[in-house]
């Protein structure tokens, strides 16, 4: 080894010592949890319930969405003709509407084929017979061309369909589309105010157990003190600990949601099936996990901090 | 080495717990501080290792002026000081060997150092032994050399001592004692709290008194005049 080379490497020395203690105070801190592993479990159960309830939540709502989603696209306007419309006419329309840019594809209902079908359907058979007329317009089913980028683009289309003097009324059928995704999205702010209340509680619990935990050491931290510990030294295993439990907490939060997603997902399977859909419920994203421990660690180590920084320094020696 | 300076402590209340105490301890000495209790040796040990700051006066460690140290500066004060204390203050949670680890690992000592540190201070203490042993199946004079160890083992200059054989049958009382001795003898400066006089003019060294806060009885004014 060279003399330049030994220098360095006793320059480095105690910079490296000192990650080996922050390496050590990490492990040391999760020694200490497995102590007592029956209050650590608590506190990790609480803040994993904590945090699992807003998750599953979001992961049920990103499913919810996505099956909408496919709904949008399957919306179309339904133009009631007037009365008088004879059939041919009808077909007329329908040759000139298929021009236009804005419809995917359009349907005609011939009202002799509504009306089989809601005398099969309705019950109401008989009732109608005895009308001998059929009371029933002409239908035609128009698919609009969807742009999820101008939505105000489709209202504007069933204005102009309204208006042709052919049409008697124009309607879409996206209404309640439309509501779901306003409750949606009052869902989504719903689930934010819960996240944030709750991560606010994962918080409490994590100073709260972390604030214990001083009390109960204060003699030991005393008497480092006296020994020449400083502040930092004394704060990093209460850190730590926080960071543990942040970790443990967002872990289990995570099975906790994907158990409870899997749970469902059997019944929404077969639900699927029923309406030939292939829909599949998922759970999170590797990233959306990843997001969550993320979170939990920060609020663990955030609510040690609170409660450490806090009480420190008035535990001095006497 | 401790230099005090008309230095008067007042508590909080109004209690005057030492009024304008003047000494010198020169560097490498020895010396036993005495006097009933409550005559303020344990406030002044505590205005040396910063647990208490003076009220009046200049208190001079090493020549730093302990009332221009900001809190902040405590713990590196205090890092180079040998503190022990009548009852031991261990941590009992851990091993002897942990406990006597301790000031290497706040120091940040590297890990193959701390071992052989800790050995070599247990080892003047009598307790290689124990290394492995909880301080709680030791007994009281096991108790109270764990704590030496510890004030030892990252060889400060200075070592104070508040009653360390308070809790001691005479003969380990001496033992301890002795043991002090031989940490002076390789330079070590030595400042013993103790209100034992009999085994105090056993020792043989310097005594400085203490009667309700005020300096009354000090022999380091004759060290300091044969000095110069």
């Amino acid at each position: 080894m060279s003399r330049s080379e030994a220098n360095r490497q006793a320059r480095n020395a105690p910079f490296k010592a000192y990650w080996i203690h922050h390496l050590r105070t990490l492990i040391a801190s999760l020694g200490m949890l497995s102590r007592h592993p029956l209050s650590s479990f608590m506190t990790t159960a609480v803040i994993a319930i904590a945090l699992a309830l807003p998750t599953t939540m979001y992961a049920a709502l990103n499913n919810l969405s996505q099956v909408s989603i496919g709904w949008d696209n399957s919306a179309q306007i339904s133009l009631f003709l007037r009365p008088e419309i004879t059939e041919k006419q009808a077909r007329a329309l329908m040759a000139k509407l298929k021009l236009y840019d804005d419809i995917d594809s359009v349907k005609l209902i011939p009202k002799d084929l509504a009306l089989r079908e809601f005398q099969k359907t309705s019950g109401f058979g008989e009732a109608l017979e005895q009308l001998g007329k059929n009371p029933l317009p002409h239908v035609i089913e128009v698919k609009p061309v969807i742009d999820q980028s101008r939505p105000d683009k489709i209202n504007h289309l069933i204005k102009q369909l309204g208006q042709l003097k052919q049409v008697d009324l124009a309607q879409l059928d996206l209404q309640w589309v439309k509501r779901l995704y306003a409750m949606l999205e009052i869902a989504h702010k719903g689930i934010w105010m819960i996240s944030i209340l709750l991560g606010l509680a994962v918080l409490l619990v994590v100073g709260n157990t972390i604030r214990l935990d001083i009390q109960n050491r204060q003699e030991e931290i005393k008497v480092i003190k006296l020994i020449g510990a400083t502040n930092a030294f004394i704060r990093r295993p209460f850190l730590y600990t926080g960071f543990w439990y942040g970790l443990s907490g967002g872990l289990l939060a995570w099975i906790l949601s994907a158990f409870s997603v899997g749970l469902l997902a059997d019944s929404v399977d077969r639900l699927a099936l029923l309406y030939t859909s292939d829909f599949q419920l998922s759970g999170l994203s590797f990233a959306e996990a990843m997001t969550l421990i993320g979170f939990s660690c920060f609020l663990g180590l955030a609510g040690s901090w609170l409660a450490v920084s806090r009480q420190l320094n008035d535990i001095e020696p006497s | 080495m401790i230099r005090f300076d008309n230095v008067s402590k007042r508590y909080p209340g109004g209690h005057e717990a030492l009024t304008n105490v003047s000494f010198h301890l020169p560097r490498g000495q020895m010396a036993y501080l005495t006097g009933h209790s409550g005559a303020g040796k344990s406030t002044l040990l505590k205005l040396i290792a910063l647990i208490e700051r003076p009220t009046r006066g200049n208190l001079l460690l090493d020549g730093v002026n302990l009332s221009q140290v900001s809190n902040h500066k405590v713990p590196y004060v205090r890092r180079n000081i040998g503190i022990i204390f009548q009852n031991h203050h261990l941590l009992y949670d851990r091993s002897v060997f942990d406990n006597v680890a301790m000031p290497l690992i706040i120091a940040g000592y590297q890990h193959r150092e701390i071992g052989k540190r800790v050995r070599a201070a247990l080892d003047q203490v009598g307790l290689l032994s124990k290394e492995k042993c909880e301080p709680i199946t030791l007994s009281g004079g096991e108790q109270q050399r764990v704590g030496i160890a510890r004030a030892i083992v990252h060889k400060p200059p200075l070592l104070l001592a508040d009653e360390p054989t308070g809790n001691l049958d005479p003969e380990l009382s001496r033992d301890i004692m002795q043991l002090f001795e031989r940490f002076n003898q390789v330079g070590v400066t030595v400042l013993i709290a103790s209100h034992d006089l009999d085994l105090i003019q056993q020792m043989g060294k310097p005594v400085i008194s203490l009667s309700q806060g005020m300096l009354v009885h000090n022999d380091l004014q004759e060290v300091a005049d044969v000095t110069l």
